[in-house]
């Protein structure tokens, strides 16, 4: 089980709540519970979510493993010049 | 990916070193092609009509007469762009940016298009296309368009990211939130508090080669597009769904790029020279001019600040917060978003808010601009900080290192940080000659820091062996601050042989796998890792035909230093295999050797600078004179330095010139009045002093080299470091950007009374 911390637009869709626990072994997993739990994250998904693990932001890398009592946090997925 | 990306220590052979660049001589002697330099036997020339109208409703387009021109081969509207969209909301904006559908929504918004045998006819023919107009109210003020009362852009829009949806449209389409801790109760703990409001007006990312393809449908529904953008890959992929062509039977080649730092990672032109050479049956070229570039590209927000910082008397910061307002062009974006999570990004605080809203105005589309959004942010949020600090009375330096942020701080975006360089760069700066050196009468000095993510994304890197062992490398991130010559320093590196034998090319998009665009300060980082896995794949390609040649096991020899060796005592007798005499005999150990890398570089570490700026203020007239200017930057590693100083130079360069005199003047009618570099003043050599930098190494944990971008950071601090400079030298806090003579000079005249 992982503890996901949801930046403001998402944690409003979660009824106001900013953390949500998750069981996932990966990205992949996270991503597909959290549009289970909350469908309403789906086009937000679909957008495209970073995900920060222990501080390190990955965009792509759906694979990546969640370690157990890591911190992770949903950001969004942002532009570059 | 079977890679592991993880940092090592090592001592480097190439990486570090300053070789030649090697597209240098092409560039200085003319004959580098960029996008207008190609040509196919053919083509026709291309023009575009665009809206004089800020906010208008097309009531009807007749192209009768433009298309019985003798000359004229093909008019286009929107009808000729069906939307093939699909719902996808961000590919129809692109889709009507590129040829408004029912209403044009800023001056220069494209309306038609046509292909003509010369330039002359197609001018000619723009002049005979008629279209009624029903001309709307307009808004083009970031604060006005916010107001109730403004004129509606788009009535779907309804504002996202509040608690209620709202019932009526607005030109607000986002608000978002960032932050941690209670902002009020940080407050109230405070001393002394800033309170502050900025501006900072739009500007253009000023490269000075404009926008450039040449575009050749076939009738088999193949298609060919020569262009100049920062990404062909994702060019490709826009292009190929505007026009219903499938994406591997467009093949597109990237030119070289005069310039792009945001600005050519959207698509403009190119769909509609498609569009173009697809009812004319012939190639069209279409090349924008410089007034085309400025009211129909993508130049960055205009912006509307808010800042509150509190700290106590012992120069801790309590609470922040900001308001940041951005417009967006007329169509959806993400830019104060991006804005409210760099703001505080340099700090560890315990108590921040910061709430970001993306406006919609009758200006082009915001497009990114080197660490988009983040430059104006740390304009607000850097000068407030400087304020503070005069009012507790602490050094800027000291407040600064006081309050930074560490490995293991939250940031103010929410994330912990790891390893970082704020500290360093802030000590940096501390011990530099440049802050103890004097300042003569009206000058002041400034500084100030700045952050930057970074970012990673897909990649592919193909690394060929030739058999006199020359090395070519095929590389899909456009080359647009040096990579060819940064990435053949990382093979040299991993094959360990010299750099003069090898040679990197930007492939295109039938030639390579898919590349995501170099943008977010990833060229290098992301091409690096792939080129160190490719290298990697090719060296055991090559033990294993070494092993072949001297028929032992694989498993024994080992790759040193550019050279295949056998271990173990019993091949003592056994020289060294160097990589050209492996490749010598290729064809006969079987066949060709090559490694290749497909992968998503994540992981890209988030950067830190600080800049120091000295500026001279006439008092009389308000005009300013950058005299020393000193940037200071985490690199991680730096793997060709004078690259590395030449995007630290670069990004305080443009930094200056936005700070100083760069901004879109709109008229009240709602036309751009200042489309040309002549009443646009971008900064030309004269007007700036040698660019100082020292670089710092601090690595980054998820490269193998310890590579973090650096391509960004450096735009970041500028605006607020020339504006703490300034209001040092004129006594006057400035708070709108730019600090033109004029606005300076109110300013100075405001404060004597």
């Amino acid at each position: 089980m992982v503890e996901v911390t949801l930046w403001g637009a998402l944690s409003q869709l979660a009824g106001g709540q900013s953390k949500v626990e998750v069981e996932a072994k990966d990205i992949r997993e996270l991503f597909r519970k959290l549009a289970e739990q909350y469908p309403a994250f789906e086009p937000w998904i679909d957008k495209g979510i970073a995900v920060a693990i222990d501080g390190v932001i990955y965009r792509d890398t759906w694979g990546k493993t969640l370690p157990l009592g890591a911190e992770v946090f949903l950001l969004p997925r942002l532009a570059g010049g | 990916m079977n890679f592991d990306p993880r940092y090592s220590g090592r001592n480097f052979s190439s990486v570090g070193t300053r070789p030649i660049r090697p597209d240098g001589v092409d560039k200085v002697t003319g004959r580098a092609r960029y996008g207008a330099d190609f040509n196919m036997a053919g083509q026709l020339v291309g023009r575009v009509l665009r809206s004089p109208h800020a906010h208008a409703l097309i009531r009807k387009i007749d192209t009768s007469k433009a298309e019985k021109l003798a000359g004229v081969k093909a008019v286009i509207t929107a009808k000729d762009l069906p939307d093939l969209t699909n719902g996808d909301a961000g590919m129809y904006d692109i889709l009507d940016n590129c040829m408004a559908r029912t209403k044009a929504l800023y001056d220069g918004h494209a309306v038609a298009a046509v292909a003509a045998i010369d330039a002359r006819t197609a001018r000619q023919a723009l002049k005979l296309i008629e279209i009624d107009y029903e001309v709307l109210a307009h808004v083009t003020d970031v604060d006005e368009a916010m107001q109730h009362h403004a004129p509606l852009i788009n009535d779907a829009i309804f504002t996202e990211g509040l608690e209620e949806k709202p019932v009526k449209p607005s030109n607000v389409t986002k608000r978002s939130q960032f932050g941690h801790g209670d902002v009020h109760q940080g407050f109230g703990a405070a001393d002394f508090i800033v309170e502050r409001s900025f501006k900072t007006e739009q500007t253009h990312q000023g490269y000075i080669e404009p926008h450039a393809c040449v575009a050749s449908v076939n009738l088999d529904g193949t298609a060919e597009l020569w262009v100049c953008t920062q990404g062909h890959f994702v060019y490709r992929q826009h292009c190929a769904q505007l026009l219903g062509l499938e994406a591997s039977k467009l093949r597109v080649t990237s030119s070289e790029i005069g310039g792009g730092f945001g600005g050519k990672t959207h698509v403009w032109a190119e769909p509609v020279a498609l569009a173009l050479s697809r009812k004319a049956g012939r190639p069209v070229k279409l090349v924008m001019t410089r007034d085309e570039v400025f009211r129909a590209s993508g130049p960055t927000s205009a912006t509307s600040i808010d800042v509150k910082i509190g700290a106590r008397k012992d120069g801790t910061i309590t609470a922040a917060e900001a308001t940041l307002r951005y417009s967006a062009g007329p169509y959806a974006g993400s830019w104060a978003e991006i804005g409210a999570m760099t703001a505080f990004a340099c700090y560890r605080l315990d108590n921040v808010k910061t709430v970001g809203f993306e406006v919609l105005v009758n200006r082009p589309k915001t497009a990114a601009y080197r660490a988009p959004s983040a430059p104006m942010a740390a304009f607000a949020v850097e000068s407030a900080v400087d304020e503070l600090a005069k009012e507790i009375g602490i050094d800027p330096v000291e407040f600064r290192i006081k309050n930074a942020a560490q490995e293991g701080t939250r940031s103010s975006y929410g994330p912990v940080y790891g390893p970082i360089g704020i500290g360093p760069t802030l000590e940096a700066v501390k011990a530099h000659p440049h802050m103890k050196a004097p300042l003569k009468q009206n000058q002041g000095r400034g500084m100030a820091c700045g952050f930057w993510f970074n970012f990673g994304g897909q990649t592919c890197v193909d690394l060929n062996i030739g058999m006199d062992g020359s090395v070519s490398l095929a590389v899909g991130t456009v080359d647009v601050g040096g990579s060819r010559a940064s990435l053949s320093l990382v093979a040299a590196e991993e094959l360990g042989i010299d750099y003069a034998q090898l040679k990197a090319v930007v492939a295109d998009t039938s030639s390579l796998g898919y590349n995501d665009m170099t943008d977010g300060s990833r060229g290098t980082f992301s091409s690096s890792m792939a080129t160190i896995s490719a290298a990697r794949n090719a060296i055991k390609i090559l033990r294993d035909r070494a092993a072949q040649m001297w028929d032992i096991p694989v498993d024994d020899v080992v790759w040193e230093q550019g050279h295949a060796v056998a271990k173990g005592d019993k091949y003592g007798n056994l020289g060294k295999l160097s990589l050209r005499d492996i490749a010598a005999k290729s064809g006969t150990t079987g066949g060709p050797i090559a490694g290749h890398s497909e992968l998503v570089a994540d992981g890209a570490g988030v950067s830190f600078a600080t800049h120091i700026c000295d500026v001279e203020v006439d008092p009389e007239t308000g005009a300013t004179r950058v005299i020393r200017y000193t940037v200071v930057q985490d690199a991680g590693k730096a793997v060709h330095p004078t690259y590395v100083e030449g995007q630290y130079q670069g990004g305080a360069a443009q930094g200056i010139g936005w700070a100083l005199n760069e901004e879109y003047i709109y008229g009240k009618d709602g036309r751009l009045q200042n489309a040309g570099f002549l009443d646009y003043r971008i900064p030309v050599c004269s007007d700036l002093p040698m660019i100082d930098t020292q670089i710092l190494e601090i690595p980054n944990p998820n490269h193998p080299y310890g590579v973090r971008g650096v391509g960004e950071t450096s735009i970041v601090p500028p605006l607020a470091a020339i504006a703490n400079a300034v209001s040092n030298a004129a006594g006057v806090r400035m708070t709108h950007i730019p600090m033109s003579p004029p606005r300076i000079l109110a300013a100075i005249e405001a404060e004597r009374g």
